[in-house]
């Protein structure tokens, strides 16, 4: 149901961000999707990875500050008309979208999401009919 | 019948006749001083002679005596007495230039003794203990001091000396030890090596009490430390300066150390303006002896900063106590007018879990303005909330705030980007000092 998502926290410092992917890079970890919203002093940055639990752990053994976490993946075509569609569903349920990002491959797009209450995703995806990936089937992409 | 007190009339003293005694003891202790080329010079200086000093704040017109008085006269400047009575010395290791020396007599050994007997007896150590002692022996004076006192005690002691954990335990099951002087880092370590070893502190030795001392720690650790051994621990204040342990004690009531005011007079001063605090309040721990004829030290500035309790103690010991250490006076900033101590603020850091141990306090003045910015390391990410991170720094400012009366700005910072906490780490950095 669910896809698991690194966060890292970013000092907002010239070159950090470059630590952080020269150390995911040393160990070959693909990166399939990343986030950094601008902040003052520190941010979040978001990254979708080959092997999160390993990211991590190399992060972590460098002093990185990081979390591993869950987050939504939905495929759709990538239309402004079928993105609006999808949001709309959950707000439609009361849910409100705390970040999302997303990117697309040829005319399909995922779209990376967290709502403010993870659990009733999943009901509103069954009701919608909407399309969740599995972390599987994003690695395969 | 067994008593609570090692010496009775002079641990239950009226306070009265308790400060007759020290002026008594500091006219004699100014008689003796003058006989060092230090004091000579110093006190004829100020103008001081034992006749004009008749009350306990007359005190206050003798000058203070700094470590780097001892270290400009090291090694034998202040020594009083013919240096065929001295019979032993300690000195300090000298890290930070000349090392401090502190000569006594046969007379200062036998009164360091009866006070290190004196607080054994008081948290309940008796002739039929076995006392076992951690300390490093030779120059430093948790090794002899505690020997000489425990054995002043009639307790049998144990010199095992620092380090050796595996021999350690042996001794503690071997010998019967009930009683251990340690630091409270080391107590960690035996309960861990104990504990890979299979032994059960609480059934498998005869512990009953520890004396922890010489590194600071919380009320919480020591609770810790109770709970895993089975034991009851006391905390234990000396320092070299002081000939070493045996200056502060705790009694069973654990709150608080008594100071043995017929031994020293305490002052606690504000350590920018040099003048009393008013009771209960912080300052710096000041320091005289009077029963020491080696080497007397007058106004001794000790640096460490504590506050006197208020109060009497339901142990019915008369002596004041003084609280646990609040850091050093050389840390002190100030800020808007308010004394500032960085164990202040590291107290309220510590409390939050998702941060790490090591921090930095810069102070600098920024439109006219004296600002503290506190940086403290992240412990691992707790959140993937942004306003859960920003939440965090709010709480630490408000609790900051409360602590120390001025709001500082937080600022979360990368793993390992600050100085880290061992060692003599620099803490503060004060940034006006160079405008």
């Amino acid at each position: 149901m669910t896809i698991k998502q690194l966060s890292v926290f970013l000092e907002n410092k010239s070159g950090r961000l470059n630590e952080i992917l020269h150390i995911l890079g040393e160990a070959d970890v693909r990166i399939i999707a990343a986030m950094v919203a601008d902040t003052t002093e520190y941010g979040i940055l978001r990254l979708i990875t080959s092997d999160t639990a390993r990211a991590y752990e190399l992060l972590k053994a460098n002093q990185v500050s990081a979390q591993q976490n869950d987050v939504i993946a939905l495929s759709c075509q990538s239309t402004a008309r079928v993105f609006a569609h999808q949001l709309g569903c959950f707000a439609q349920e009361g849910l409100s979208i705390e970040y999302m990002y997303s990117f697309s491959i040829h005319d399909k797009a995922f779209v990376i999401l967290r709502t403010n209450d993870p659990n009733r995703v999943g009901e509103v995806a069954r009701k919608y009919d909407l399309s969740i990936i599995t972390e599987e089937e994003l690695l395969r992409l | 019948m067994d008593t609570p007190y090692y010496q009775p009339e002079i641990e239950t003293m009226k306070r009265a006749d308790l400060e007759a005694l020290q002026i008594k003891r500091l006219q004699n202790t100014l008689r003796i001083a003058r006989q060092s080329p230090f004091y000579k010079a110093r006190l004829s200086e100020a103008g001081i002679s034992p006749d004009n000093i008749r009350t306990l704040d007359d005190l206050r017109r003798i000058p203070f005596t700094t470590k780097n008085d001892l270290r400009a006269h090291y090694p034998f400047g202040l020594v009083a007495a013919p240096m065929e009575q001295v019979v032993r010395l300690h000195s300090s290791s000298g890290t930070t230039g000349n090392p401090t020396v502190i000569c006594h007599s046969q007379h200062d050994l036998d009164q360091w003794a009866n006070r290190v007997a004196r607080c054994l007896y008081m948290v309940g150590l008796r002739n039929t203990d076995v006392f076992q002692n951690t300390s490093g022996y030779g120059m430093f004076t948790g090794g002899l001091g505690f020997q000489y006192g425990a054995e002043k005690l009639g307790a049998l002691t144990v010199p095992a000396a620092a380090g050796n954990t595996i021999r350690q335990i042996k001794f503690i099951r071997d010998f019967g030890t009930t009683s251990i002087h340690a630091i409270p880092s080391y107590v960690f370590r035996l309960y861990d090596v104990m504990r890979e070893l299979n032994i059960d502190p609480r059934t498998d030795t005869r512990l009953t009490t520890l004396v922890i001392g010489a590194e600071p720690h919380t009320d919480a650790q020591r609770r810790k430390i109770e709970e895993s051994l089975g034991v009851k621990a006391y905390n234990s204040f000396g320092m070299s300066e002081m000939s070493g342990p045996g200056v502060a004690f705790e009694c069973p009531e654990q709150n608080g150390m008594h100071l043995w005011e017929d031994s020293f007079i305490m002052e606690i001063i504000d350590p920018e303006t040099l003048e009393p605090v008013p009771d209960g309040e912080v300052g710096e721990l000041v320091l005289t002896t009077l029963d020491r004829e080696a080497m007397p030290l007058l106004r001794y500035r000790t640096r460490d900063l504590t506050r006197i309790l208020p109060g009497e103690c339901p142990c019915g010991r008369t002596h004041r106590r003084i609280d646990r250490f609040k850091g050093r006076s050389d840390d002190m900033f100030i800020v808007k007018g308010v004394n500032i101590f960085p164990m202040q603020i590291e107290k309220i850091l510590m409390q939050f879990k998702e941060l790490g141990t090591n921090y930095l306090i810069t102070i600098d003045t920024i439109n006219h303005n004296d600002e503290v910015l506190v940086e403290v390391e992240l412990s691992d990410l707790f959140t993937d909330d942004y306003s859960q991170l920003q939440g965090l720094t709010r709480e630490i400012t408000r609790q900051l705030k409360d602590e120390i009366l001025v709001t500082p700005k937080i600022k979360l910072v990368d793993k390992g980007t600050m100085p880290q906490s061992t060692g003599k780490a620099i803490r503060v950095k004060d940034l006006r000092k160079n405008k």
